[in-house]
């Protein structure tokens, strides 16, 4: 679902300031798989877990599964929305090519695994812990939850994922537009703030409902 | 193949009706009769505004679906191939939510008004993603 793949803009040309590149002409680009098998492999153990946990109300496993799925969505998010992205913004075009090309793809894998793998826990974890009873104490912390991941599943599916799809396809041809990558990353920048806000937001109803 | 050809057979962006834009309503639509449900997964919520944001969701979808098979040129071929193993993908997704909610003994109305959620929510995306990518694409001959 979320994916917070955020970079700064691959234009055709490196802008004023940038290191020193290649000499002019088409950037090359490494050959990349869009979707990484071994991931998958990974990413489908993780899910039979997951169901293996879910059926066997595995108390336990639900916990660690949504925190420490909870926990690898936010923090991956942040990080690359507060600290990769900016670092990949002032990378030559090569450089910024070359790690898209290595990077994007894993979170393509990444991202829907943990978010799916957080999602469906903590549903359940919410369950047993009687959260989704209308008169629980914590039912209004808990619809709050649900609103904030409403709006990042909007953002991700609808404006992250399709921009981050586009760009790996458009990097899978032999002479990609520079251009064209770099109208849709701005889609990272402009949603960066918001996603950061909500996931934000999901630490203070997460830490409010731990301990309440 | 020199950029100018790889880009010469694409399809003409003005002409594109607006997929995305309505998969994202769409998606609003199917996420906001989500969060209604789930917040009263275990009692029997009125289902109406539900009923009525799927409803309104599945004209939008469906709308786009005729929208985008009129268009003529286009790159099909990595469209369906983004479509399908998107849509396999959000299928998966969609179906492990169903098997929590028939093990939390969900009641069978809402149950059934959260599967058809589902449903718009496994087709919307993939034609999102497909749309996202194909729109980019050259147009080969056959297509």
């Amino acid at each position: 679902m979320s994916d917070a793949v955020r970079m700064g803009p691959i234009s055709a040309e490196a802008p004023l300031g940038s290191p020193p590149g290649p000499p002019p002409g088409p950037p090359s680009v490494p050959d990349f798989s869009i979707v990484p098998r071994v991931g998958v492999a990974v990413a489908g153990a993780i899910i039979v877990l997951l169901i293996v946990s879910i059926a066997g109300n595995w108390l336990w496993a639900l916990d660690f599964f949504h925190v420490a799925g909870g926990g690898l969505w936010t923090g991956i998010d942040l990080f690359v929305g507060l600290a990769i992205g900016p670092i990949i913004g002032r990378m030559s075009v090569p450089a910024r090519i070359e790690f898209s090309t290595r990077f994007m793809p894993k979170m393509l894998v990444i991202m829907p695994t943990l978010v799916i793998v957080t999602l469906a826990a903590g549903y359940q974890l919410a369950r047993h812990l009687g959260f989704l009873a209308p008169n629980s104490p914590n039912h209004g912390l808990l619809v709050a939850s649900y609103i904030v991941v409403g709006v990042m599943t909007v953002i991700a599916l609808g404006l992250l994922e399709p921009a981050n799809l586009a760009v790996l396809f458009e990097l899978k041809k032999e002479r990609p537009n520079g251009e064209r990558i770099s109208k849709l990353m701005r889609i990272f920048v402009l949603t960066a703030g918001v996603t950061g806000l909500m996931q934000v937001a999901t630490l203070v109803i997460m830490t409010r409902l731990a301990t309440s | 193949m020199t950029a100018v050809m790889e880009n010469a057979d694409l399809t003409d962006e003005l002409t594109l009706p607006p997929i995305g834009e309505m998969g994202i309503a769409a998606l609003i639509l199917v996420v906001a009769a989500g969060i209604y449900l789930t917040a009263q997964t275990n009692h029997h919520p009125n289902l109406v505004p539900a009923v009525g944001a799927l409803t309104l969701a599945g004209v939008v979808v469906a709308v786009a679906v005729v929208m985008l098979a009129r268009i003529g040129k286009f790159a099909w071929g990595k469209f369906r191939m983004v479509f399908g193993w998107a849509l396999l993908e959000y299928a998966v997704i969609a179906g492990m939510l169903v098997y929590v909610f028939v093990l939390d003994h969900v009641p069978s109305a809402t149950l059934a008004v959260l599967i058809a959620a589902l449903v718009l929510f496994a087709v919307d995306i993939p034609m999102m993603f497909g749309f996202a990518v194909a729109r980019y694409q050259p147009v080969l001959p056959k297509e």
